[in-house]
Order: structure tokens, then sequence, then C-alpha cells
């Protein structure tokens, strides 16, 4: 417990910078630039000697740090990381200095954008190691301010209201995970994360809540359930979950496309992040008495975001809502660990390849969604600001390259086998096809109209008769191959050696599933 | 274990690093894209041999030759999954069926895409196809072998739209990857149920695969909620991926669309042996789907053979007819590929996995022949598909009329000769003695009297009667597609603009010579599945076949080879009779039947209106879904969120006129009253003192009256 404080340091390092890179002239966009890196490089080194801290075959927290702040409220500052958030803390090392790369070199007000990237990584990595729900939801909030002010100084035409849309839905939705916690503070004196799954394991909590709180007739379970849906909402808007999903499209289409790399990149992690790490373990009960209609939105999400992704023009459009379908995924794969259904054979085992395959689609998910916005972000950068997926036709043509690269990151996104979406998919299937076959059927809709999305896109922008002004479309210069060459050979390398990650995380996956008893 | 069994692995590994090296090389270097594919394919051509002969003779009393290597891929819930390949007779046919197929397509890609600008990239798809292919063949998971399957895919979608810039080649690619893929999902819940109940996806383990009897047994006896086993809801899912991915009805519409690839894509992909996966997939996990089919009463009756059964017949049938309509050498071509296939199901189905297989590999030299010999045509008339606009080509293109003739013949199933005879008949011989319904066999014949009637319409057109190829100067008037084909590979000059003459040429070596090749083939296979010698079918089960030339004569078999025979020649003598005797007079004339029967006509040459169909129905209702959706988001869900807004805002300016007009009014009434009493008492204490005096004065009047009055 008393080792050297990695985790600290991993949160003060882009925090700092962000600082040094903030006090930058306007006339030093430039050294904004590379500082930024520098200090974003810094965290995937650190990020790199944690990861190999790790030992993966240990299952509990890790590298924790542990001191009091006020005892009184049961507010503690404390760090750890298992293989859940050792992943998310990697996943954000690698997104952020990708979308620093692709920040283009024209940009106004530099030092400033630099500096809150910096803070908002610094707010994630907070997010991904607070144990304490306090600290953890201070993080959780203060990421949420560079991310408003980046979409409303630096995003399209419809900024102002984007920004604001994208604030408030996720405050409505704080403000819910803010009142359950204290609810359950006020019935448990609690806010350690562990120390209350530990009770709802024991059954301690719902006992607690009905014997410490009571508002006229709320009593027991209504309680209970309602302080649930509190939790539920904040992280239902997140990730997000249809119907609380419409600020996405309009963020996404908005944000300046690197900021968008961050938000489908990481931020949409934080979403599925707490619902493993909070929601999972503090709230099985009240979750399996909903399960159905959980299950329910699951599919409706996967489906409906499918076939609205089908109905978009704009290619930033199109794939924020190709973002909430992985997604879907993942809430499917959460979901039905709760599932009772007694045919399954070695229901243990279903219920952990479903969390591994939702560990691995969020990380997958990070890198191939943030990948693909970079090549929107290309693609916008030589169209002169164009993006709809009808500007543009038979670019391959001329870009061989750039088509070629993108292809992939579009296969990975479809989940081709041999590409990283794949394992993380089927290993979701996998566990969820025993435990709801209906829910997991259903989904492969999905999967389907994914496909049809996916490659009407290339169809449209890719293939075909060159656009006759589009014949000086450049390809991809030297420095760009490499910068997106680099996540793309990522996929590659994670679609045909999974274990990579499934290594640091099953044993962390084991973990949960045996906290549940099954 | 044998050395190549241990070693399998390479088989398909070397077509990969060949075309991961392609991949980054320059696509200036033509030569050494073409000979690093075709020098791995070799190289693997020669492991597949390896293999053969491991697995030849090698069957014991425990059934069939099998050596299986396992091996770990990642963990979870603290278990590895484990992936893995396996040669038994099954694996070594197919892979030296592909390897050689193969070996033969790229060898003659080189004449045919000599003059594409994207000759390096054709041979990296190609590779990357083999390998992929030669995955499926091998996997001893059904996970490794999805995996490839869909690998196969990929390269399917991508050699399909290898012509990418002609939006009909774009939109074929499209439509191949999304309708395999509506199959796929099936599979993959058949696999992901299947690993639920059996807890393993490798096919065989020591006893512990899902292939195995102890899983199997499990399987039968577990019952689903919809009363029928586990075991049959498994491999309805499984071939749900087969119907997909072999073009059956009705996920049949991709695979004439997919001849928008070059020809040798088509005859390697879409002819040989991508399209015959889906048939290899129902033999690898045939004791699956024959579980529980009445073990030792011959052959299995389950349900899902039943279902593969008509399935098959019904494609078997349906694409026939189809066939009889179409004008492009191609389609022609294609349709018979579906026609074929389904026949293959049926042979699964009815007869088991030696029926199936043998023709599926007898079909894949023959069919592969007559796709090549089509390439060699388009070829040699400057890109032209369109039947109606060739003819009297033998004189011009000798060698490839006669192989072209061979696998007709072969396809037709023309008797004792050819392969294809000994590998249908046996279809049919199984479908006749299957106790379920006779109707698959009729269907079975009829489609052969048309596959015969078809194969002769086209090989009237395309080689007898004169050319009606010249009256096009130049091309004009090509179907789009084929311009567009002749475009792309001939695209610094036609060569037709220079010659004196349109007429037609013979191809290069290259492209004939693995055309005689196959066509030896053609013939020579046959001979190894005939009753009197059934060498196949002995090898996959793991027996020794013994030579019983009384069999050729026994009723059962006589009889059925008669009647099919006469079917044959009834299909071959009416075609010649409408298409040989008397030859069409140009291009523009009306078919002969079109003359006949025009409403039937345009019934088949629309394939049954079943794209239009699909068309109005489930790509009309997609769109319909997403804009449903999209629109729902926009106004009603974003409606409810902006009158929510508007709600607050309302809520706030209620605040604010309050907060103005009530209780500022309020308050600023408050404030000025307190203001002006202040400055009313202000100014009472100013500090000066006349008016003080003022007011003592005053207040000293008023005190002396209120007295004085006051006093009476």
């Amino acid at each position: 417990m008393d080792s050297f404080p990695w985790l600290t340091l991993l949160t003060l390092l882009p925090l700092v910078g962000g600082i040094v890179v903030v006090g930058l002239g306007a006339g030093q966009a430039r050294m904004a630039r590379t500082l930024s890196l520098v200090f974003s490089l810094g965290a995937l080194a650190l990020a790199g000697v944690l990861w190999r801290q790790f030992d993966p075959a240990f299952d509990g927290l890790q590298l924790g740090e542990r001191h009091a702040w006020v005892p009184s409220l049961g507010i503690e500052y404390r760090l750890g990381v298992d293989g859940l958030g050792l992943l998310m803390v990697m996943l954000t090392a690698v997104v952020v200095p990708l979308s620093l790369l692709a920040v283009p070199a024209d940009l106004s007000r530099a030092p400033l954008y630099h500096a809150l990237v910096l803070w908002l990584q610094a707010g994630l990595f907070g997010t991904f190691t607070a144990l304490n729900f306090f600290h953890w939801f201070l993080f959780w909030e203060l990421s949420l301010v560079p991310a408003f002010f980046l979409v409303k100084l630096w995003g399209g035409p419809q900024r102002s209201r984007a920004a604001a849309q994208f604030f408030i839905y996720t405050m409505v939705g704080s403000i819910g995970l803010l009142l359950s916690f204290l609810a359950l503070f006020l019935a448990t004196k609690q806010f350690d994360f562990f120390e209350l799954a530990r009770l709802a394991r024991t059954g301690g909590l719902n006992s607690a809540l009905t014997a410490e709180l009571g508002w006229r007739e709320l009593t027991g379970r209504t309680l209970v359930l309602l302080i649930f849906a509190g939790a539920f909402l904040g992280f239902a808007v997140k990730i997000p979950i249809v119907p609380f999903h419409t600020w996405l499209p309009l963020a996404y289409a908005e944000a300046p496309t690197p900021v968008t790399m961050l938000l489908t990149g990481v931020m949409s992690k934080m979403g599925v992040y707490g619902f493993l790490r909070i929601l999972l373990p503090i709230f099985p009960e009240p979750a399996r008495w909903v399960l159905k209609p959980l299950l329910a939105l699951a599919v409706l999400s996967i489906g409906w975001s499918a076939f609205a992704a089908f109905a978009q023009r704009d290619l930033k459009r199109m794939l924020g809502y190709s973002s909430i379908n992985h997604l879907g995924y993942c809430v499917l794969g959460m979901l039905v660990v709760f599932s009772g259904r007694e045919a399954v054979v070695d229901g243990g085992l279903q219920r952990a390849a479903a969390l591994n395959g939702v560990l691995l689609q969020m990380f997958n998910h990070g890198l191939t969604a943030a990948t693909l916005f970079l090549f929107v972000g290309l693609i916008e950068r030589r169209s002169g600001g164009l993006r709809g997926v009808d500007d543009f036709g038979g670019i391959r043509k001329v870009a061989p390259v750039l088509t070629g690269l993108m292809g992939i990151a579009v296969f990975s996104s479809l989940g081709l086998p041999g590409l990283n979406g794949f394992v993380g998919e089927f290993l979701i299937f996998k566990g969820a096809f025993p435990l709801a076959p209906w829910a997991a059927a259903l989904s492969t809709l999905g999967l389907l109209v994914t496909a049809i999305f996916l490659l009407s896109l290339v169809q449209r922008v890719f293939h075909g008769p060159l656009a006759g002004r589009w014949r000086g479309f450049p390809d991809l210069t030297l420095r760009e191959r490499w910068l997106a060459g680099a996540p793309v050979a990522l996929m590659a390398v994670l679609g045909v050696y999974p274990q990579l990650i499934l290594g640091v995380v099953d044993p962390t996956v084991v973990n949960l599933v045996r906290q549940f008893g099954f | 274990m044998t050395w190549i069994a241990r070693n399998l692995w390479l088989i398909p590994a070397l077509p990969l690093v060949a075309s991961g090296l392609t991949a980054l090389m320059s696509r200036r270097r033509r030569g050494w894209a073409a000979a690093l594919a075709i020098g791995s394919l070799g190289i693997s051509f020669l492991l597949a041999l390896c293999a053969f002969a491991a697995a030849l003779g090698q069957g014991g009393e425990h059934g069939p030759f099998r050596e299986v290597v396992n091996f770990d891929w990642f963990q979870f819930g603290g278990q590895w999954l484990q992936l893995g390949w396996v040669l038994d007779p099954l694996t070594a046919l197919m892979v030296v069926m592909v390897t050689l197929v193969g070996l033969l397509i790229f060898i003659f890609s080189v004449g045919y895409m000599a003059e594409d600008e994207n000759f390096t990239r054709f041979f990296c798809f190609l590779s990357l196809f083999a390998a992929a292919m030669l995955g499926v063949v091998i996997a001893n998971s059904l996970l490794l072998f999805f995996i490839c399957w869909e690998l196969v895919g990929l390269t399917s979608y991508l050699l399909i739209g290898f012509w990418y810039h002609k939006p009909s080649a774009a939109a074929a690619a499209k439509k191949a990857f999304i309708t395999t893929r509506i199959g796929d999902l099936g599979l993959l819940l058949g696999m992901v149920w299947l690993y639920a109940e059996s807890g393993t996806l490798l096919f065989y383990n020591g006893g512990a695969g899902c292939l195995e009897q102890g899983a199997l047994t499990a399987m039968l006896v577990k019952g689903t909620a919809a009363g029928m086993a586990v075991s049959t809801g498994i491999g309805l899912l499984v071939f749900l991926g087969a119907v997909g991915k072999s073009g059956q009805v009705p996920l049949h519409v991709w695979l004439p669309d997919a001849m928008e690839g070059p020809t040798p894509v088509s005859a390697l992909i879409h002819a040989a042996t991508m399209v015959a996966a889906g048939v290899f997939l129902v033999a690898r996990v045939y004791p699956l789907m024959a579980v529980g089919g009445g073990v030792g009463q011959g052959v299995p009756v389950t349900t899902v053979l039943t279902v593969v059964t008509w399935i098959g017949a019904a494609t078997a049938l349906f694409a026939a007819s189809v066939a009889v309509a179409q004008n492009d050498i191609k389609r022609i071509l294609a349709y018979s590929t579906v026609s074929q296939l389904g026949y293959m199901m049926m042979g699964l189905g009815v007869g088991g996995v030696a029926v199936g297989m043998f023709h599926l590999i007898t079909h894949a030299f023959f069919k592969a022949l007559l796709f090549l010999g089509s390439g060699s045509v388009i070829h040699g008339c400057h890109h032209e598909q369109d039947v109606r606009r060739m003819g009297g080509l033998k004189g011009f293109m000798p060698v490839t009329f006669v192989t072209y003739a061979i696998g007709m013949l072969a396809l037709a199933g023309f008797p004792l000769v050819f392969s294809g005879f000994w590998s249908k008949d046996e279809i049919l011989h199984a479908a006749h003695g299957w106790s379920v319904s006779h109707w698959p066999f009729y269907m079975g014949l009829a489609g052969a009297f048309l596959t015969a009637f078809y194969m002769t319409r086209q090989v009237a057109l395309v080689f007898f009667g004169k050319y009606r190829g010249a009256e096009q100067a130049g091309g004009q008037g090509r179907e789009q597609g084929s311009a567009g084909e002749a475009a792309h590979t001939h695209h610094s000059s036609t060569p037709s603009l220079h010659h004196s003459s349109f007429a037609p040429h013979e191809s290069p070596s290259v492209m004939t010579g693995p055309l005689m090749v196959l066509a030896v083939f053609a013939v020579a296979l046959g001979w190894f599945g005939t009753p009197a010698w059934p060498w196949f079918e002995a090898f996959l089960n793991g027996h020794s076949a013994e030579v019983e030339l009384g069999k050729l004569f026994s009723g059962g078999f006589l009889g059925l080879a008669l009647l099919s025979t006469l079917i044959v020649f009834a299909g071959l003598g009416l075609g010649w009779w409408l298409y040989g005797r008397r030859t069409r007079a140009g291009a523009e004339e009306p078919d002969v039947m079109e003359q006949a029967r025009p409403d039937l006509w345009a019934l088949l040459k629309n394939k049954f209106f079943v794209d239009e169909l699909y068309e109005a129905t489930v790509i009309r209702g997609n769109a319909w879904v997403s804009r449903a959706c999209h629109l729902a988001d926009r106004w009603v869900l974003g409606g409810a969120v902006q009158l929510i807004a508007w709600l607050a805002t309302g809520v706030a300016w209620v605040d604010r006129v309050v907060d103005e007009f009530v209780i500022n009014l309020g308050f600023d009434g408050g404030c000025r009253g307190l203001r002006e009493s202040g400055g009313f008492f202000a100014r009472l204490q100013q500090g000066r003192v006349q008016p003080y005096l003022r007011a003592l004065g005053w207040g000293v009047v008023v005190l002396v009256i209120v007295l004085m009055v006051w006093r009476d």
C-alpha cells in the first residue's frame, strides 16, 4: 500500500502539464503542441510502467494509495487499479496522444486548447483510479469541464448548443448519481466502493437502506429501485443508452474532430466503467428485479442506433451513432451477468466470458472509433470541411493508402475476425446467448445493420467513379501514414493476440464473477 | 503423429506471408507479386500432397484416420480457449483440391490480368483468399473455421469489388458481404450456442470435442423451449451460415452479382472453393447434423438433414431454371453454380458426406474449367460477355472450345466418360432411396434436364454458328459491365482498335495450359467414385475400396443411370434442336424461347423477380426503419429534450417575471420607501441650526396653543 504513489503521479502529470502549457503566449502555438505531446507521451510511458508493474496473477487491487481525507464523512483519498482500471488508464494514455497528433496546425488559441486536453486527461486518469465515491465523483465532474470548453470554443457552427446539451444532459445524470450516493451514505455512512459492494454482497445494503431511510410511503423495494435508477441514469446518459443519447450525435458532430476522438475513444467508456465499478457490484439486487426491461433497453439501444446511423448523411454523426451501437453490446454483456436463467451450463464461465468481452470491447471500441474519427479528420482537412457521405465518390482511385488504412479500421469496427473488434463481440455473444438467448439473438440485427451502413459508407465515399472535383485529392503524407498506421497496426495485433489484454483483465473478471457467488 | 499433421499450418501460412509481403510491395513489382503468389501456393500444393499421402490408406477399425493439433489462443474465466487444426480424409481432399485449382487459376490470372494496373494488388488479395480458404479447410475449431470463413468473405468482397470504380461492382461487393453476413450471424449464434452446450468449439479433441460422442449425446438429449433437441437448433443455425455462403435459396441473390469480379475470381472463389465452403461446413459438422437420425440404418434422417435436403433440392431446380434465360456467359455459369451447390446440399442431406463431397470435388474442377474457359472467351472476344454477340468461336479458339466442351459435358452429366455423370448420379441415386420423400429426386431429375439444356444452349450460342460480334465495331453497344471490364484491363489501348479485324483470338498458353489440366481432371475424377470402385466414399470413411464391376449392373444403379442418361440426352437434344440446328442470325434477334413464350421467358430472365422482391421488402424496410429511427430521434426524443429545455426556460422566464415585477417591485418599493423615509429623516438632521430653531419655535407655538385650548 505504501509503495511509490504511481497513480497520483499519473494524474498529476497531465494536470501540471496543462498548467505549464496554458501559461504560454498566443505566439507559442508550436511550443504548446510539442509540450503537450511530451506530457501525454510521458503519461503513456507511465501507463506502460504501470502495465509492467501490474501483476496479472493477483486478482485484487494493486498500486494502491490510501490516505484519510475527511474521516468524519467517510471520505478518503483512495487510489488503486485492477485489470479494469488499468485497461482504461492505458486506453486514455493511448488515445490522448493520438488526438493531439491529429490537431490541425492552424488551430486558434493553441495553448488553451492543449491545456484543456491535458486537464481532461487528468480528469480521466482520476476517474479511472479513484475508489472512493467523493473523490471519484469530483474527477467524473471535472473531466466534463474541459470537454465542455473544448466543444464550446473550437466546435462547429452549432457548438454552443452542442456544448450546452452535452453539459446539461450529463449534469442531469450526475445529479441522479449524486443523490443516490447521498442516500447510500445516509444509510451506511460509507463512500467507499468496495465497502459498499461488500455490504451489497452480504445483503446489508438493502436492509440498511430500508432501516435508515424511509420517506413517506417510499420504503423497501421501491426505495432501493429509486436509488438504483438514479445511479443508472448517471451512467446511461454517459454511455449513452437509448433513449438518453440525443446529446451525442450533436456533440460528436460539432466537436472539433480531435476532441470527438477523445469523446468517443475515452469519455464514452466512463459510463461503462462506472457500470462495472459501481452498478454491477453495488446494485446486483435491483438490477435483477428489472433485468427484463433493462435488457430490452440494451437491445433497443443496439438496434435503434444502428438503424439511425444508416439514415445519417454526415460521417461524424454516422460514426457517432455507430459508437452508441458498439457500447450497446457492452451494456448487453454487463446486463446478462444478472440473468438468473437456469438452463445455463456453467453460468460462471458464461458471465466471465461476457464481462471479458465487455472489457475487450471497451478498449477495442476506444481504439477503433478514435481511429475512424482520425480518418474523418484527415478527410475533412482535404475536402475543406466537407464530410457528407454523398460529398465524395471514388476517392480510392487517388488516395489508395487512405482508403486501405481506413478500410481496415472500418472492418475492425464491423467486427471482422483477425482484427480487434471480433474477439470482444464474440465473447459478449458467447456469454450473452446462454444467459439471455433472445436478447442476444435480437442484438445480432445490430451487427448486420452495422455492416450495411459501414459498407455503404465505403461504397459512397471511396468507390464508384472518381468525382471530378476530387481529382486532386491528396493521399496521406508520410507523417500521416505513420500516424494512422500505428493504431491500425495495433488493431491487427490485438485481433490476432487478444491475450495481451485478456491476460491482464481476466483475473479481475473472475474475481468480480466470484463476488456474485455464481 | 505424422510430420505433415504437425506442420499442417504451413499450408495456409505460406500464402498468408505472400499476401503480406505483396501488400507492402511497390505496385510496379508485378513479376514479384505473381511469383510470390504462385510460388507459395505451389509449395502449399506440395505440402497438401504430403498431407493427402499421409491420410491415404491409414484408416483403421476406429473410423477414418484423424490427427489433430490444438493450441491455446486466449484465456477467459480462468480457462484457455483453444484453436487447432485437423488432418483427416476430408481435410486432405480439400487442401489438395483448393491448392491445385487455386494454383491453376493463379497461373491463368497472369495472362488474364496482364494489363491491369492493379496487378500486384490482385495477387495480394488472391493469396489472402487462398490462405483464408485453406484455413477454413484445416480448422479443427468452429471458431477458427468462422474466423477464416469471415476472412474468405472479406477477400470475396475485395475481389468482387476489384474494379471498384464501376458502380455495379462496388454494389455487388457490398451485396455479397451483407447477404452472406445474414447467414454468418446464424452461424455465429449456432456457434455460441454450441459452445455453451458442449463447452468447447474444438471439433475433435480426443473424445472431448463437440463432434464427438459425449457432447453429441448430451445435445441430443437436452430439449429447447420449442420442443426440439438442442442439437437440432444448433444444426439449423449453423446451416444458415452455409445457406448464405453457398448461395442457397433464399440467400442466393449475391452470387450471380458476384460475377462483377474478374473472371479468375469467379472461377476460384465463386465456383470452385469459397461457395463450396458452405457445403464443406455441413460435411464437417455432419456428425452434429446427423445425430439421433437412426444410427445403423444406412443414411440418417434428422430434421436438420431434411431441411438441408429440401433447401438443396429447391436451389438446384430454381437456379437451373433461371440459368436457361440468361445471356451473360458468366451469369449462366453463376446460376449453374448455385444449382450445383444445391445438388451438393441435397447429396449431403440424402446420402451423407461422401455423396455431397464427391460432387463438390468434381464440380470444383469442371466448373473452374468452365469459368476459366469463359474467361478465355471473354478475353478472346475483347471483353464481350453477351452470348448473343458471340458465335462460331470454335474456329477461332480451338483449345478453348475443346476444353470448354469437356467441362460442359461434365456439368451436363454426359454418361460414363465424364466425372459429373458419376457424382450427380450418386446424388440422384441417394435421393431416390431417401425415405422421407421422393420429390427431391424428381426435382433433381428436372434440374439435370435443365442443366443439359442450358449448357447446350450456351455452347451452341458461343461456339457454333457464325461470329456475331463483328457487327459491333470495336465494342459499341456492349453491356455496361463488360465495357467497364474492357476499359480497365485494356486501359492503355484496346487491341481490337489496332488490329485489322475484330476477330476473336485464341488465348496465350499461360491461359490455355490450366484449361487443359483442368479438362483432364474433369474427366478422370469420375473414375474414383463409380459404384464399381467407390474409392472416394471408402477414403472418406476410412476403409479400403474394392473393385466390383458387378455393381454397375445391379438393378438399382442401372435403372437410374439409364433414366438419368435419357434425361440428359433429352436436355442436350432439345438444346441443340432449339439453338444448334439453326443458329441465330444476329445479336439483336429475340431468343427462340422468347418468341414462343414471352411471359415465361420474362419470368426466368428476371430471375423470378427475387431481387425486386427483396428490394421492395428487405431493403425498403431497412431504409424505412432507419428513417423512422432517425426522425424519432430528431423529433420525438430530441423534441422531448427540447420540450424539457423549453419548460426549463419557461420556468426561468416566469421566475424572472416574478422576480422583476413582484419581488423586485416589492423590494424596490420597500427600498424606495426606506430611501424616501431615510431622506426625510435625513433632512431633519441636516445639522443646520436655523431649521432646528424654526422647528423649535413652531413647536413652542403649537404647544402654547394646545395648552391654551386644553386649559379651557
